[in-house]
């Protein structure tokens, strides 16, 4: 008995061949699998996103027809949302990190976890597959929106049908972790003594177990009316085409939360790592994550104020989306109180954490803006509401995926990336994400609508603006990207706790091998967060 | 020296485990038809009378047989089970073909009701369903595609069991491992609760 393992083989050289790697049940290359993929599908999606910008530089048509704009913009959120945002988070760094966290060496069902992996291929397949065959890619927005989406001859069934096949990729996910969390947790590892990126995780995979399936049938449910001719939404046959709304929201507005909470985790891992004190207000955030996730189900309606519905119903919704506004805030609270009085070390996943709480703040105070329903109908379906939504999702979640691929990056690959060169990459996309987001929200403010191609001249300084800062996001995206895969390749050899983390990853090698840990995980009483 | 395994591996046998992820998949086919019910609940609600007058169409007589078989097939998915854990592979097994068989009964008295209906022109796009008034349409919309989606379930709770006799054959299945088919149990009996919910709900209310 001695610690007579100097070189553990990592998880990367245990076994060889691309087989090893594409039918893999090792949750780490899972959710290294997941990485690749989500990664090249991200940088699909921004590359059409600044076509968008671009063709929005002048008022009239720039670079492309209208209808082609509706195509690329329906691509943009298809490939954002159901290919990026939702899975990221808990399909890469869930997927590699919850069970090293908790301390175990697996998810509860590693057949079920590679299972996910391959359906979200298949349904990845399915929404490129839309480019080339039949007549173009869905033009219909990514809401899928009755009876649009029912009368067009663009490819939309065969996008529904991808979004289903991703939504049970997801429901198995997160099915997953709510059996690996109940199970797995060494013995002598509490609820409470859980790092708080399980604890999103946890509520995470509980909106995405009982959400999701409502958007299945409902997207099923368009299919059926597309292919054997059912009139469910399309109201020359009888149907409703706001029920479609309702259904769509009753999961839409709980999977912003699958994307944004799990982000949340994160950040609440970052900031006491490279503030070196304890989180201040541990319980408050583990709870805060389940109140979001519970009163989430609850404000669907507020995307619908302006479709026709009964007073007291969208009082009633308006509440309940302000009371959201409580738990996120007591996060915010608890990251700054915990940055108080600490150690601060400033290195990029620091900065990205940051980001994230001033831009998550935009977009949550943004929020209530649209919640509250005498500005909402001013603000609905303007650019306010795009830019609101990009703060959130891009400037909440997306930072919170850049912070966590800098802070992990060393555990999961066993290299450090250049430091200042990943400092320069966040300068850049703080500033160019900034520059091209807030002149949406003024421009939404003086009226300028969504989803179009053309504006009137008046909007034209404003979206010049915005337009050259999407170029310098690109920019700060593509410096980063090179940064990491340079550094992948030849940055220096990472220690196992180059942080100073104290939760149990920074116990396993850099990388780790194959069953995670090669001693038993030293767990304090005092939570996980002990840096005293 | 050998290697270091922990004692809360995911590599274990966990019994629990599988129960809690199968009751979990469970709540989410609960809801999938659950987006199904409010749909209809809302339609039934803004168009009573046209659906009561599209469900004098179904055969009530059918759908009871239906409903008795259904019923039968859980009693013997769940004396598979007991009879499994009480050691009785035999007894296990034929319980198992059973269930099977009542599953197909019930499909193939579907297939009739079905073209029975679809002979009288009652099919999406098809003449004497375009002449209804919409609340009759969306009846029978709603129709085809919650008992169509159930009569999925039913094949593949079927074609699951069909998996469970080979792993019982492969001995992987056994009395003193037999969460596959508890598993494959209860998959069948929520086959079976969404059942008693469509029944009442297109061919019995008044």
């Amino acid at each position: 008995m001695s610690l007579s393992i100097a070189q553990p083989i990592s998880f990367y050289d245990s076994k060889k061949g691309l087989y090893s790697w594409i039918f893999s049940t090792d949750h780490k290359r899972i959710g290294l699998l997941y990485f690749y993929a989500i990664s090249g599908f991200f940088l699909v999606a921004v590359a059409l996103g600044v076509l968008m910008r671009l063709e929005l530089i002048a008022p009239g048509k720039t670079i492309m027809e209208a209808k082609t704009y509706n195509q690329v913009f329906t691509l943009h959120g298809v490939i954002m949302i159901f290919l990026f945002l939702i899975p990221s988070v808990p399909a890469v760094f869930g997927n590699f990190f919850l069970p090293i966290m908790i301390g175990t060496d697996d998810v509860a069902f590693p057949k079920v976890n590679l299972l996910s992996w391959w359906l979200y291929v298949i349904g990845g397949l399915f929404a490129l597959s839309t480019l080339i065959v039949g007549k173009g890619a869905a033009d219909t927005g990514w809401t899928f929106y009755a009876p649009y989406s029912v009368r067009t001859g663009t490819n939309v069934t065969l996008a529904v049908l991808a979004a289903f096949i991703l939504g049970f990729s997801s429901i198995l996910t997160g099915l997953n972790f709510i059996v690996t969390i109940h199970r797995l947790r060494s013995p002598k590892m509490g609820w409470f003594q859980m790092p708080l990126f399980s604890w999103a995780l946890y509520a995470t995979a509980w909106i995405q177990v009982l959400a999701t399936p409502i958007i299945g049938i409902t997207l099923l449910m368009i299919a059926a009316e597309r292919v054997f001719g059912l009139g469910l939404f399309d109201p020359s046959l009888g149907g409703d085409p706001i029920l479609y709304q309702h259904l769509f929201w009753i999961y839409s507005h709980p999977a912003v939360y699958i994307m944004v909470l799990p982000a949340m985790g994160l950040i609440s891992e970052m900031i006491p790592t490279f503030a070196k004190r304890t989180i201040f207000g541990y319980k408050a955030i583990a709870y805060s994550s389940l109140a979001i996730a519970f009163i989430g189900y609850f404000v669907w309606g507020h995307h619908m104020f302006t479709s026709g519905m009964s007073g007291p119903a969208r009082i009633i919704f308006s509440i309940l989306t302000f009371l959201v506004a409580v738990p996120s805030a007591i996060k915010v609270f608890n990251w700054v109180a915990t940055l108080y009085k600490g150690s601060i070390l400033i290195k990029t996943p620091l900065l990205f954490s940051l980001a994230f709480i001033f831009q998550f703040l935009i977009g949550g105070l943004t929020g209530l803006v649209v919640g509250a329903l005498a500005t909402d109908v001013h603000l609905h379906d303007t650019y306010f509401v795009v830019g609101h939504f990009h703060y959130v999702m891009f400037g909440g979640a997306g930072f919170g995926f850049f912070g966590a691929l800098h802070y992990w990056f060393p555990k999961m690959f066993g290299k450090m990336y250049r430091e200042k060169t990943a400092q320069t990459a966040f300068t850049f996309m703080f500033i160019g994400f900034n520059m091209l987001y807030f002149p949406m929200l003024i421009l939404g403010i003086m009226g300028m609508p969504r989803r179009y191609y053309d504006y009137l001249p008046e909007f034209t300084t404003l979206n010049v603006i915005s337009t050259v800062g999407s170029w310098i996001l690109a920019t700060g995206i593509i410096i980063m990207v090179v940064n990491l895969i340079q550094s992948a390749r030849k940055g220096e050899k990472a220690p196992e706790n180059p942080w100073g983390g104290t939760t149990l990853e920074w116990q396993t090698a850099s990388p780790p091998s194959l069953h995670n840990f090669d001693r038993e995980p030293v767990i304090s009483p005092n939570g996980p967060y002990d840096h005293s | 020296m050998s290697e270091f395994i922990l004692v809360n591996s995911g590599h274990n046998r966990d019994d629990e485990a599988s129960k809690l992820g199968m009751w979990l998949f469970l709540f989410t086919e609960l809801l999938l038809f659950g987006g199904l019910f409010l749909v209809y609940s809302i339609y039934r609600y803004l168009n009573a009378d046209a659906f009561l007058h599209a469900s004098y169409n179904l055969n009530v007589i059918m759908g009871t047989v239906n409903t008795v078989v259904l019923l039968t097939s859980s009693w013997t998915v769940a004396m598979s089970v007991t009879a499994m854990q009480k050691g009785n592979i035999n007894l296990s097994v034929k319980l198992i073909y059973a269930t099977i068989f009542f599953a197909l009964v019930f499909l193939v008295i579907k297939f009739f009701e079905w073209s029975a209906k679809i002979e009288h022109g009652l099919f999406p796009g098809m003449e004497h369903l375009n002449q209804l008034e919409p609340g009759s349409k969306l009846f029978f919309f709603l129709y085809y595609f919650m008992t169509g989606l159930h009569g999925l379930h039913v094949i593949v709770g079927g074609i699951i069991l069909g998996f469970v006799l080979f792993a019982i054959r492969k001995k992987r299945t056994n009395p003193g491992k037999y969460m596959f088919l508890e598993n494959a149990a209860l998959y069948w009996h929520l086959v079976d609760v969404i059942w008693i919910f469509l029944f009442p709900l297109f061919y019995l209310i008044h």
